[in-house]
């Protein structure tokens, strides 16, 4: 028995590793904003003339029409904002969802820029220049996608881009899910 | 000659070394004291994307800000436990670079304990291994042995030349 205990050991760390390397997004951490009502907030709008956005606006049914929405941090200096982009306008476009884009830490000119050149998947456009909302979201980096609903409760947080199979596997289940509480 | 030119080179380096003070910090705060506090704090935080860097070593723009908020909310007079908890409500334990120890992470905090535990159960196992007292030969088997041997140094005085 003594004798295999140094084999048993390590074939057990080996086992370890490969448990601990497997692991998916072991980067991800699941935020604490979930279940909660949104931060409260009050931001400017992108553009002269639009609408800028406050929490209040996320449970005001008058607003969200009843429905969930998506709030998108972005920015035009954020190379995975352009990769998910298609992906954003799919949603909006196609499915229908609103979706209220944050402009992270970027110069107006340049988020309006980048949503010409990619068109334009917000239903309103707001800038966080000083990156301070986006620390009450929790935010680490851009892009990050939050689902609100109705009430403007938190439901899910997508961590990084909307890229690959993931806006199929994770994040429209997730507002298929918050759409269907409302329907019955 | 020779002595004069070590001088001056000495010199120009001495007064390099001068100019080299380290620059001020435009966001330390005012008071010595709270600009202590802020940074003892900032060694503490997490940055987040940087991850394993705290915000005092890191250049990411949400480290700054992040360092930024820490001043701020030391200048309000918030203590370290305050402003560690404002940054839990929005990042989650993640942000402490030191896990706190609650009902998740009780394992974690008694890993080494626990390994201390299992060593000191392998000692004491060794221990009764070293002291399991060997019974001692009875007369049959004494002979036996006493006969191998002789055997045994028999056949090595064959073998030499």
């Amino acid at each position: 028995m003594r004798r295999f205990l140094p084999f048993i050991i390590f074939v057990s760390l080996i086992g370890l590793f490969i448990f601990g390397l497997s692991r998916q997004n072991s980067v991800e951490v699941r935020s604490v904003l979930i279940g909660k009502p949104a931060p409260s907030f009050a931001l400017l709008p992108l553009q002269a003339g639009g609408h800028g956005l406050t929490n209040a606006d996320l449970s005001n049914h008058d607003v969200s029409g009843g429905k969930p929405v998506l709030i998108n941090f972005f920015a035009s200096w954020c190379v995975p904002c352009r990769a998910e982009h298609e992906n954003l306008m799919i949603l909006a476009r196609e499915k229908g969802i609103v979706i209220y884009g944050i402009s992270y830490r970027d110069r107006p000119r340049d988020s309006l820029a980048f949503l010409d050149e990619l068109g334009n998947p917000f239903t309103r456009m707001v800038i966080d220049g000083q990156g301070r909302t986006a620390i009450d979201w929790g935010v680490s980096g851009v892009p990050e996608t939050f689902l609100v609903d109705a009430d403007g409760i938190i439901r899910y947080r997508h961590w990084g881009p909307v890229v690959g199979d993931s806006l199929e596997k994770r994040l429209w289940p997730e507002i298929e899910a918050v759409l269907a509480e409302k329907r019955p | 000659m020779k002595q004069f030119i070590t001088a001056v080179i000495a010199s120009i380096f001495l007064s390099l070394a001068l100019l080299a003070e380290p620059p001020v910090n435009p966001d330390a705060l005012p008071d010595p004291v709270q600009e202590a506090a802020a940074r003892a704090l900032m060694k503490d935080i997490r940055c987040l994307v940087c991850q394993n860097q705290s915000i005092e070593d890191s250049d990411a723009d949400l480290a700054k800000d992040l360092r930024q908020i820490v001043r701020e909310q030391t200048a309000e007079g918030k203590s370290p436990a305050e402003i560690k908890a404002w940054l839990v409500s929005r990042y989650g334990d993640w942000v402490l670079l030191e896990p706190p120890f609650d009902e998740r992470t009780y394992f974690l905090w008694g890993s080494p304990f626990i390994l201390l535990g299992f060593l000191g159960i392998w000692f004491m196992f060794r221990e009764r291994d070293a002291k399991s007292v060997i019974a001692p030969l009875n007369e049959d088997e004494r002979l036996e042995l006493d006969a191998l041997l002789q055997q045994d140094d028999l056949a090595e005085g064959g073998d030499a030349p």
